[in-house]
């Protein structure tokens, strides 16, 4: 394989007494979409967390592009082209759909000390944005005020906040939570139309939209990758029926 | 420069240090806890010290006056968190800054309306007002009492907190206030006690610190001033860092203020020590505050989470 | 280039409020003096003076949400460098102003790096300690008149380009200053810093994820609003003749937050509609009674429990309920 465009060594996080990364090996190849599944608490969020910086882990290293970003601060790696999605909807609700990706596209277009100029007049933001919310299905409501926004709207929004900087990898934790059947068939085309244009790093529940979308999978339990490979081969891993998918999905 | 000097000013230090302590621990806690900032802590102290001054001079019995203080503060703590201020928990900061804000201009006023805007003096009880000696040293025995009184309050304080069950509940609200509530406990309950355990050792320290400082309207203000410092630099939400942070403060302030200007005196030109030395020695416990927060900004005792 | 950074209707009620309320602020000194009463003068500039302190507060408050209680200490400094540079004979109002500003920003670099690190409730205890040490060094600077504080006989002079010996002079002054700052924030609020700081008000965590380095852009918006508050000091100085560690002490603070949250949060005009409503509310409550505060303190109580928007901010809520945008 490769270099791997993002990966841990010996990722390790603990919380109190409980160890939520347990010494993580996890690599991603450029290009692929890599997904990760795994129970409830088995700490998928905390290692997004800890990729993007938000979280310090206790132990271990992490590297993007062969160089070593464990020490950089969460604004930096976004700035190297990390970017995230949250599972929770992390939008600004006072701003329009609009504004809210046109601050999401300044954060990439140099600093932010103009003072006079007004931003919704910026064309250098406001056409990627506009580009953004195009690919994303939310051109008709980008002038209405996010906080007035549906749920699968706001997950929506999420991803062109992510995708409008055009990063070279994408965190999306649980893009499709809470999401009706309708508002989930849209979304998987949309992931599809992501893979091969940029790194897709997965967290997902929903199997269907797993395992029709995955280069490969990583399987963690209690902190640590119990299985990582193709789909075909996660399937078929015992350790992984035993613990996690259950019937429906484990082959033979 | 003298060795009995030393000492005095140590132990006043520690004295004020303990009075700080009464004070920041009920503040820390709250803080902590309840995640509600309150501005007018300063205000039961300064109630605290008025019950007393004003029960004292009427019986002339210290302990009638030190109860009806600690009692009083603690009701008053109490009511005034069921009325005003519990609707504020859910609201931000800045509206619980604000709201407490105006509780001591009222309190404030209302004091100068009972009590007139002179200070109120009141002596120490007949049995301290003298001198006792240790170790060579003479020093006034109230302030040895308030020490004393100081140290047994945070002893108390430590076995509540580690080996009561009110105390195992302060803990857990600490670090998950919801939780708490879901398990059944009434939180209601626990935060008013909460807030009237710290309104209560305000009061406490009020009436300790009456016959030392002057009962004067608007006397928590400078000393809350003084309780924010110490809560900042022994870690907000941490009764250890309040106890450290507190002695430390004290200490400095106290002895700083006696000798920074005598040590200014000795390598610069007079007329500048005597200008500066009295300005950088009121400054000082703003300038360690500064550092400490420059080096170590989650405090020196931060509150283990 | 147009002149408004946003859509501004003739019709809509708001911009016929704004634009009455600066028309009659300008008026004041005429009406004034026609009629001879001179009182109005005196209040109105005393509005226009915290107006331009609670207008720099909700630079960093409104928009930034960052709650600063240590405001006062730039009208302390501003106030001082008048009044020191007057005691030695500096009476040029340029260098009054440039020492002013140089101070504050020095001032609010440093603690602003010091405070910006902690989070919301340490720096609001923080900055509330660091305003109350330089009370205290004003109070210990015993050649400057320690607590008595500092007279200073004659106004900063700014001629040959204009007076502001007089009471008229000094409130145009302040009314130019006044309302160039607030078309500056107005547009600095709809420029790339002021969405910037928005954001960090509304979704810190997701500010730095999406790329930017806030702690200089924080710093940055309290060294600009320190620096307006001391030019806010050097009006106060020349307002009342006089330089005092009073102006530092932390009630001036925590005045300027109740102006803040009265006007309305987070829009231009509020900070200027709160300072009028609390000075006259004190005017008229003090007049009333010598014990005014045991009023003032309920109602501030009162404010903090019921406002959401402020009056100004209530005015602006109604007026976009027909629009589709939010933006201020």
């Amino acid at each position: 394989m490769s270099v791997p465009i993002l990966r841990t060594r010996g990722l390790t996080k603990r919380f109190g007494g409980l160890v939520v990364s347990d010494s993580l090996d996890f690599d991603v190849a450029p290009g692929e979409l890599h997904a990760v599944i795994g129970p409830n608490g088995a700490g998928k969020t905390t290692l997004i967390n800890q990729l993007i910086g938000e979280l310090v882990p206790d132990a271990g290293g992490i590297e993007f592009e062969g160089r070593d970003i464990t020490a950089l601060p969460t604004w930096r790696r976004s700035l190297l082209g990390i970017s995230r999605s949250y599972q929770i909807t992390s939008v600004f609700p006072d701003f329009t759909a609009l504004e809210n990706v046109c601050l999401a596209a300044q954060a990439h277009d140099g600093h932010s000390f103009g003072a006079w100029r007004p931003a919704s007049g910026e064309e250098r933001l406001v056409q990627p944005s506009l580009a953004a919310l195009e690919e994303v299905g939310l051109s008709a409501r980008s002038r209405v005020c996010a906080a007035e926004l549906a749920h699968g709207e706001h997950r929506q929004l999420e991803l062109a906040m992510a995708l409008v900087s055009r990063p070279k990898v994408l965190l999306l934790d649980e893009p499709m939570a809470g999401m009706g059947r309708q508002e989930s068939e849209s979304m998987l085309r949309l992931l599809a139309s992501l893979k091969r244009r940029f790194t897709l790093v997965l967290v997902e529940h929903d199997m269907d939209v797993v395992f029709a979308l995955a280069d490969r999978i990583s399987v963690l339990v209690y902190g640590r990758a119990i299985a990582s490979g193709p789909p075909a081969a996660i399937r078929a891993n015992i350790e992984v029926k035993r613990a996690y998918l259950g019937e429906r999905y484990a082959a033979g | 420069m003298t060795w009995n000097l030393l000492v005095t000013q140590a132990l006043n230090g520690l004295q004020y240090g303990v009075v700080l302590f009464l004070l920041a621990a009920g503040l820390t806690l709250v803080l902590g806890v309840m995640n509600f900032v309150n501005l007018a802590h300063g205000s039961f102290y300064m109630l605290g010290a008025y019950i007393a001054a004003a029960v004292f001079a009427r019986t002339n019995s210290f302990l009638a006056a030190g109860a009806a203080a600690v009692l009083g503060t603690l009701v008053i703590g109490a009511l005034v968190e069921r009325t005003a201020l519990r609707t504020f928990y859910a609201r931000g900061h800045l509206d619980q800054v604000l709201a407490t804000f105006g509780l001591i201009l009222f309190f404030n006023e209302l004091v100068r309306i009972i009590w007139g805007a002179s200070p109120v003096y009141m002596r120490p009880p007949d049995a301290f007002s003298g001198i006792v000696e240790l170790l060579g040293f003479a020093y006034p025995s109230y302030r040895g009492l308030v020490i004393a009184v100081g140290l047994l309050v945070g002893a108390g304080l430590y076995l509540l907190i580690h080996h009561t069950r009110i105390g195992m509940l302060i803990r857990a609200g600490a670090s998950n206030a919801q939780m708490v509530s879901v398990l059944g406990v009434n939180i209601r309950f626990v935060n008013t006690l909460l807030f009237g355990l710290g309104a209560a050792m305000a009061g406490l320290a009020g009436l300790m610190a009456g016959p030392i400082f002057s009962v004067q309207p608007g006397m928590g203000d400078n000393v809350l001033i003084a309780v924010i410092v110490v809560i900042v630099i022994g870690g907000i939400g941490s009764v250890r860092g309040a106890f450290y942070g507190a002695l430390i403060v004290g200490v400095v302030d106290t002895v700083g203020r006696i000798y920074l200007p005598l040590v200014l005196r000795q390598v610069a030109e007079r007329t500048v020590a005597d200008a500066a030395g009295p300005a950088l020695a009121s400054m000082l416990i703003y300038l360690f505050m500064a550092v400490v927060l420059a080096l170590r900004p989650q405090g020196l005792f931060p509150a283990r989470r | 280039m147009p002149i408004f950074p946003e859509t501004v209707s003739p019709r809509s009620p708001r911009v016929v409020a704004a634009a009455a309320f600066m028309l009659l602020l300008a008026a004041v000194p005429l009406v004034s003096n026609t009629i001879g009463e001179s009182y109005h003068v005196t209040l109105v500039t005393r509005i226009l003076v915290f107006g331009l302190a609670a207008a720099s507060l909700n630079l960093v408050l409104g928009y930034g949400g960052l709650v600063s209680f240590g405001h006062a200490l730039y009208l302390g400094i501003g106030a001082y460098s008048v009044g020191i540079l007057s005691f030695h004979g500096v009476t040029n109002g340029w260098i009054h102003l440039g020492v002013a500003v140089g101070l504050s920003a020095l001032v609010s670099f440093l603690t602003g790096l010091v405070c910006m690190r902690t989070s919301g409730v340490a720096f609001i205890m923080i900055t509330l300690a660091f305003a109350q040490m330089f009370y205290f060094l004003g109070v210990s600077l015993k050649q400057y008149g320690g607590d008595d504080g500092l007279s200073i006989p004659r106004r900063s002079d700014f001629s040959p380009l204009f007076s502001i010996q007089d009471n008229t002079g000094l409130y145009y002054f302040a009314f130019a200053v006044v309302a160039v700052t607030l078309y500056l924030s107005w547009r600095f609020v709809h420029a790339r810093f002021g969405r910037l700081l928005l954001g960090t008000k509304s979704n810190l965590r997701r500010m730095r994820a999406l790329g930017f380095p806030v702690l200089r852009y924080q710093v940055a918006a309290y060294v600009i609003s320190g620096c307006i508050c001391g030019v806010a000091g050097v009006l106060l100085a020349n307002f009342t003749n006089f330089a005092s560690p009073a102006y530092m002490y932390w009630t001036v603070s925590g005045d300027l937050i109740v102006m803040v949250i009265l006007g309305g949060i987070a829009t231009i005009l509020g900070p200027l509609v709160g300072a009028a409503v609390y000075v006259i509310l004190e005017t008229v409550l003090s007049a009333y009674t010598q014990h005014w505060m045991v009023i003032l303190g309920p109602v501030i109580v009162l404010i903090a429990l019921i406002s959401n928007r402020g009056l100004y901010g209530l005015l602006l809520a109604r007026d976009a309920q027909g629009s589709e945008s939010d933006a201020p």
